[in-house]
């Protein structure tokens, strides 16, 4: 019996109520994203090269965006060591693709790869808690990054070309990645989405809330925070793997470095923390500042700096949060909504 | 004797970097804040002392004592303006606030000075040595390093035990609002906290430049040595931090001994292998 059916089976004022899964706009915006996520993927064959590469930028920061959020928002764990799966994930596409794989089924693959690494990496990092978890993961990521130039036949310290591309034409590989990287952001939010309305939400959500409680209740808390931690590392890692294929090179500082966590990190706080349309917001927001701002060098990251603590100090839900507030608005709901049978009024 | 030398080194090294985690395990002992601007702090004190030696032709060391009690300030006004809020803002909060500083700060000094190294002239001070035997000779300034962090140390411990100030310190961070409660103004202990921190990180930033070249961008592998210095010697423990700083300063040093490129790693995997089996660290203080 679903948690919806055990609600209203009792008998007396429990039986007064609907629960159910679906926010009142749900439908609508269902249909809404579909929509927009068709005309994304119709994109290549109506606007110029120069948009959609554009576009796989910010596709490659929702997803990543997502993985932290889904690893901080609802998993409780902030890591500012993500960067080491984003390139674990692009040199396994490098590594893939020099043993003949075609780079862009080696994405996946690279996922997988990540995955795998994740395993012993969290036993390691779990060690750690809180704020010392934050450093102990970006400590482990240099330690990869320093790990992987050791490795010349991956192409030590000054990075290497990635094979297996060059006979496609320039304008069909260009729309290959787009729609790939349309596929990683549409899987990394369908994936959220998914993961956090099954039973893992639920106990993510009461983990997250209050640990020792949850466990109490019989939660396996170390489970879920694996799990947890296991897909933030293979979603980072297909990201990783896209952002080779769209430059078609890697370099162990550019990909290994501090930076990405600092996007990642604060295009979630800017969009909200703790909700799956954060994220989108967020990169959306971010992007859009990204472009404007790209005359000035460096002042826009600092800028991003600015923005993301007062919004950590003033507006800890952040822009969706707001929106959430003020209008009720849930374009992923992964909680219930009880209403009181018979009237329409009383959503959650 | 060139392991000899190397373990001297590192010893010496270690008084570095004990000087720079200091200020990290006060404010994570004191406030639970991991500042991860702490390594940018350091940058941008050498990038200070730097501008006022050549915009005001003073000397070095009349610089550095400005400098530091500037620093103490500095912390003190960052603590009650900044600190303070994210504190009560909840667990995040502060993590988040500490990073955007790191990235502004870094990205602030970038666009200033540029990314080109740059180093603190010490004259011949800085360069200068004695030997102590044939195959070892020590450097001035490694020396009078670890002889600071030391002074350092030996003061804060005195501070904490033996002053009325350092009893509310350590009372807050015990058990604040009971502290509140017998008189201890919190806001103002966690500014005294911030000052001491800053004061010492800036100190090290600026032995650190001395002693080699800075830019814009390392501020964040300071952190992290700091932060590996913390974890070995144990959390909660200012004689631990020392002891952390030895033990990192001599790996990595015995490290570079047998391939230059393994510097970093050694220490890394050391603090990856104490996190593994000891994650109290080497010497448990007071649980976190």
């Amino acid at each position: 019996m679903t948690i919806s059916q055990t609600l209203t089976s009792r008998a007396g004022a429990a039986a007064a109520v609907n629960v159910g899964r679906a926010a009142r706009s749900s439908k609508l915006s269902a249909v809404v994203m579909l929509a927009v996520v068709a005309v994304l993927a119709a994109l290549p064959f109506l606007v110029f090269a120069k948009i959609t590469d554009n576009l796989v930028n910010l596709f490659v920061l929702i997803a990543l965006a997502s993985m932290w959020n889904l690893l901080a928002g609802f998993g409780g764990l902030v890591s500012v060591g993500q960067q080491a799966y984003i390139g674990i994930g692009a040199y396994s596409v490098v590594a893939f693709a020099d043993q003949g794989v075609q780079p862009y089924l080696a994405v996946p693959l690279a996922a997988v790869t990540c995955a795998v690494f994740a395993v012993p990496t969290s036993w390691l990092a779990f060690r750690l808690r809180g704020d010392y978890f934050a450093v102990g993961t970006w400590v482990i990521a240099e330690v990869y990054r320093l790990l992987v130039v050791r490795i010349d036949s991956l192409g030590g310290g000054s990075g290497k070309g990635l094979t297996g591309l060059a006979g496609i034409d320039q304008a069909v590989r260009g729309a290959l990645t787009y729609w790939v990287a349309l596929a990683l952001a549409f899987a990394s939010i369908a994936g959220c989405y998914l993961l956090l309305r099954g039973r893992l939400g639920l106990s993510l959500m009461a983990v997250r809330d209050e640990e020792t409680a949850a466990s109490s209740v019989g939660i396996d808390v170390r489970r879920a925070k694996r799990v947890v931690y296991l897909v933030s590392a293979a979603g980072c890692g297909a990201a990783g793997g896209v952002i080779t294929v769209s430059s078609l090179s890697v370099n162990p500082d550019a990909i290994f470095s501090v930076q990405w966590s600092a996007y990642m990190i604060f295009i979630v706080v800017i969009g909200g923390i703790g909700y799956i349309e954060g994220p989108l917001l967020g990169a959306v927001v971010f992007f859009a500042l990204q472009q404007l701002l790209s005359d000035y060098g460096s002042w826009y990251l600092v800028l991003l700096g600015a923005v993301g603590m007062a919004v950590a100090l003033w507006l800890p839900r952040g822009l969706w949060g707001l929106v959430r507030d003020r209008t009720g608005l849930s374009l992923f709901p992964v909680g219930y909504f009880v209403r009181p049978r018979g009237d329409g009024a009383g959503a959650r | 004797m060139d392991w000899l030398n190397a373990v001297i080194q590192g010893l010496l090294l270690g008084g570095l970097y004990a000087l720079f985690a200091t200020g990290l395990s006060l404010m994570f002992g004191v406030m639970r804040i991991v500042n991860l601007a702490h390594g940018d702090l350091a940058v941008v004190a050498s990038f200070l002392a730097l501008a006022l030696v050549s915009g005001t032709g003073l000397p070095l060391w009349f610089v550095i004592l400005v400098t530091v009690p500037l620093f103490a300030l500095l912390g003190y006004l960052t603590q009650r303006v900044l600190l303070q809020k994210s504190l009560s803002s909840g667990p995040l909060a502060t993590l988040l606030v500490t990073f955007g500083l790191s990235i502004v700060l870094q990205n602030v000094l970038l666009q200033i000075f540029s990314a080109d190294t740059r180093t603190l002239d010490g004259g011949s001070f800085a360069t200068g040595s004695f030997a102590l035997t044939d195959q070892i000779s020590i450097g001035y300034l490694a020396l009078t390093t670890f002889g600071l962090a030391v002074v350092v140390l030996v003061g804060i411990q005195l501070f904490l035990s033996h002053t009325g100030l350092g009893r509310m310190l350590r009372a807050s961070s015990d058990d604040r609002e009971t502290a509140n409660l017998v008189g201890a103004d919190s806001r103002h202990v966690y500014g005294i906290a911030t000052a001491i921190a800053f004061a010492t990180v800036a100190l090290a930033g600026l032995m650190f430049a001395m002693r080699s070249s800075f830019d814009p961008a390392i501020g964040p592998s300071r952190l992290i040595f700091a932060f590996e210095a913390v974890v070995i010697g144990g959390l909660g423990s200012l004689w631990g931090t020392l002891l952390g700083g030895i033990v990192l300063g001599v790996t990595q040093s015995i490290g570079s001994q047998i391939d230059p490129a393994l510097t970093l790693l050694a220490g890394h995997l050391v603090f990856l292998a104490v996190l593994a089996f000891r994650p109290q660290g080497l010497i448990a203080g007071r649980t976190a």
